[in-house]
C-alpha cells in the first residue's frame, strides 16, 4: 500500500508529474490554467520534485516549449483548459507529426462565449484528429494513475506518440479524494529513462519538418497511422503492467460494467460515468440487463473492445457531453461507425446530448433516460436516433 | 535534470519528418557573400546565440576555442553579427 492524500483531480496530475520524475514543466501560468502547475510549481520550490518549470506568454509558446524541451531530450509535461487548448492545437499537430512523446493534462471545460467555467467536452473533441492519444480520467485516482501511464504509453518505440489526459472541470478538478499514491522508486524503475526516437542537442545536426513531398508526407503519416493502431495494443499492456505493480488496473481501453449478460449497453466517457454506474446499478436491481460501457480511451478508439460487449445486444444508449453540430455526439458517431467495422447489422443505437456547458445530469435522470429508451424498445417501438436532453 | 541518460531507440514505424542537412545542389555558396562576419574570440562568451540562429549551420561554438565558421558555405546574411550580445563578431566588406 502506498502513501494516501486526499487530492483533487488537479494535484493528482502534479503529484503524477513527480512520480514521473518529469524533467521539464512549461506553462501559461495564468487563466485558463489551473492549480495544475500551481501545485507543481510548489512541489519545485520545496524540494520535493526535481524539475525546471518554464513559464511562458501564452499556451502556444508553452507547448512549443514543451516540445523543445522532449526533442531535447526531456521528460515533459505541460497542462492547460478550454480557450488555452485552442490555443495550442497548432503545436498539437507539430508534437504528434514529429512523434515526439509529451503528456499533457487537459482540464475539461465549456467554450466560449458564454463565458463558463464548467466542464463541457467540448474542447477535448476539437483535437480529436491531431494525432494524440487521448485518454478521459473517471475520478482523481484514475487521473494520477493515468497520467503516470500516458508516460510509459507515450516513450514506447511502438508508439512514440504524445498523450493527453482528460480531467472534468470542477467535478474532478477541483474536487478532492483520496487518492493512493505508488512508490516513487518503483514507478521511476517501471517508467526507465526517457527514451524518443531522435534527439535533437546539437551534437548531430538534424532539422525538424524540412519541405517534404508529397509521397513522403504521406508515408509518415501512414506511419503515424500505424504506430496509433499498435498503441491499442500498447495501452491494455501497460495498463496491466500497472495493475500488476500498483495493484490498479482500468480494462485498458475501456471499462465495462455489468456488461457480460448485458442487452443493452449505456455508453459514456468522462467523470459523468460514474452518475451513469449509478443509474445502471438502481436499473439492474429492477432487473434490467444492462451494463455501462465506459469509454477511458477515445483515441485510438476502442471500437475492438466496444464490439466485443455489444455483439448480440438489443440497443445501445451513447451519452455525449458535446455536440458535432450539423451531425450529432462525437462518441456516438464513432461507436456507429466502430461497429459498423463487424456488422452490417446494427443494434438500435441512440445518441443524447446533454450535460453540455456543465449541467449537472443526476444519477435519476440518467436511470429515467435509460430506462425510457429500454422500454421503448422492449415495447416494439424505435427510440429516437437522437435527443437534447434538457430540463429547464 | 539529468536524472536518467536518455535512450534513443528507434520506432517501429520509422518514417520521421527529419533530415540531415547537407551540402546544397547550389556548392559553396561563401562566393555569393557581400560582406564576410568576423569573430574576436576573445570577447566572445560562448553563449551559442550565433550558432542557433545560423540559418545555414555554419557556425560551431567550440567551448575552449569559441566561435567557428564554415566560410565555404556562409553567405554572410549578417543574424550572427545581429544576435552576438557581446558584439563579438562584425561584418565586413569582402
Amino acid at each position: 500500500m502506498g502513501e494516501k492524500l486526499v487530492l483533487t483531480g488537479n494535484y493528482a496530475v502534479a503529484y503524477a508529474a513527480k512520480l514521473a520524475r518529469v524533467d521539464i514543466v512549461a506553462a501559461y501560468p495564468i487563466t485558463p490554467q489551473t492549480t495544475i502547475v500551481e501545485k507543481i510549481a510548489e512541489l519545485i520550490e520545496s524540494g520535493e520534485m526535481d524539475a525546471i518549470m518554464i513559464n511562458v506568454e501564452s499556451e502556444h509558446s508553452a507547448l512549443a516549449a514543451t516540445f523543445g524541451a522532449a526533442v531535447a531530450g526531456a521528460r515533459v509535461l505541460t497542462a492547460t483548459s478550454s480557450h488555452g487548448l485552442m490555443y495550442m492545437h497548432e503545436y498539437l499537430h507539430w508534437t504528434s507529426r514529429a512523434r515526439i512523446p509529451v503528456v499533457l493534462a487537459l482540464v475539461t471545460r465549456t467554450l466560449a462565449p458564454g463565458w463558463n467555467i464548467w466542464s463541457s467536452h467540448d474542447d477535448f473533441y476539437g483535437q480529436r484528429d491531431t494525432g494524440w492519444i487521448l485518454s478521459f480520467a473517471l475520478d482523481n485516482q484514475e487521473v494520477l494513475d493515468t497520467t503516470i501511464q500516458a508516460f510509459k504509453i507515450s516513450e514506447d518505440p511502438r508508439v512514440y506518440l504524445p498523450v493527453l489526459v482528460a480531467l472534468d472541470a470542477f467535478i474532478l478538478s477541483h474536487t478532492s479524494m483520496p487518492v493512493e499514491l505508488p512508490d516513487e522508486k518503483q514507478v521511476a524503475e517501471w517508467l526507465g529513462p526517457r527514451r524518443q526516437g531522435y534527439v535533437v542537442d546539437g551534437r548531430e545536426l538534424l532539422a525538424i519538418g524540412n519541405l517534404t513531398w508529397p509521397e513522403d508526407t504521406e508515408e509518415m503519416v501512414m506511419d503515424l497511422w500505424r504506430a496509433m493502431e499498435e498503441s491499442y495494443n500498447v495501452i491494455k499492456e501497460v495498463d496491466r503492467e500497472y495493475g500488476k505493480l500498483f495493484g490498479r488496473s482500468y480494462g485498458g481501453l475501456i471499462q465495462c460494467i455489468n456488461c457480460s449478460d448485458a442487452k443493452y449497453l449505456a455508453v459514456a466517457m468522462g467523470a459523468w460515468s460514474g452518475d451513469l454506474m449509478e443509474a445502471v446499478n438502481m436499473l439492474r436491481e429492477e432487473g434490467y440487463s444492462i451494463g455501462v460501457l465506459r469509454v477511458r480511451f477515445y483515441r485510438p478508439f476502442p471500437h475492438r473492445d466496444i464490439w466485443e460487449y455489444a455483439r448480440g445486444v438489443k440497443g445501445l444508449i451513447v451519452y455525449d457531453r458535446a455536440i458535432s453540430f450539423g451531425a450529432w455526439g462525437q462518441l456516438y458517431t464513432d461507436t456507429v461507425a466502430g461497429l459498423y467495422q463487424y456488422t452490417t447489422k446494427l443494434p438500435i443505437i441512440s445518441n443524447v446530448i446533454a450535460g453540455v456547458g456543465g449541467v449537472n445530469v443526476t444519477a435519476e435522470e440518467f436511470y429515467e433516460l435509460t430506462k425510457n429508451f429500454i422500454e421503448k424498445i422492449e415495447g416494439g417501438e424505435e427510440p429516437p436516433r437522437i435527443t437534447w436532453y434538457h430540463r429547464r | 535534470m539529468g536524472k536518467d541518460k536518455l535512450v534513443i531507440e528507434k520506432p517501429l514505424y520509422d518514417r520521421l519528418p527529419i533530415a540531415k542537412p547537407m551540402v546544397g545542389v547550389a556548392g559553396k555558396t561563401g562566393l555569393w557573400r557581400v560582406e564576410k562576419p568576423v569573430v574576436n574570440n576573445s570577447k566572445c562568451t560562448r553563449c551559442f546565440l550565433c550558432e542557433i540562429y545560423c540559418p545555414v549551420n555554419v557556425i560551431r561554438v567550440e567551448p575552449e576555442t569559441g566561435v567557428e565558421i564554415d566560410y565555404d558555405y556562409c553567405k554572410g546574411c549578417g543574424i550572427c553579427a545581429d544576435v552576438c550580445p557581446v558584439n563579438a563578431i562584425e561584418m565586413k566588406p569582402e
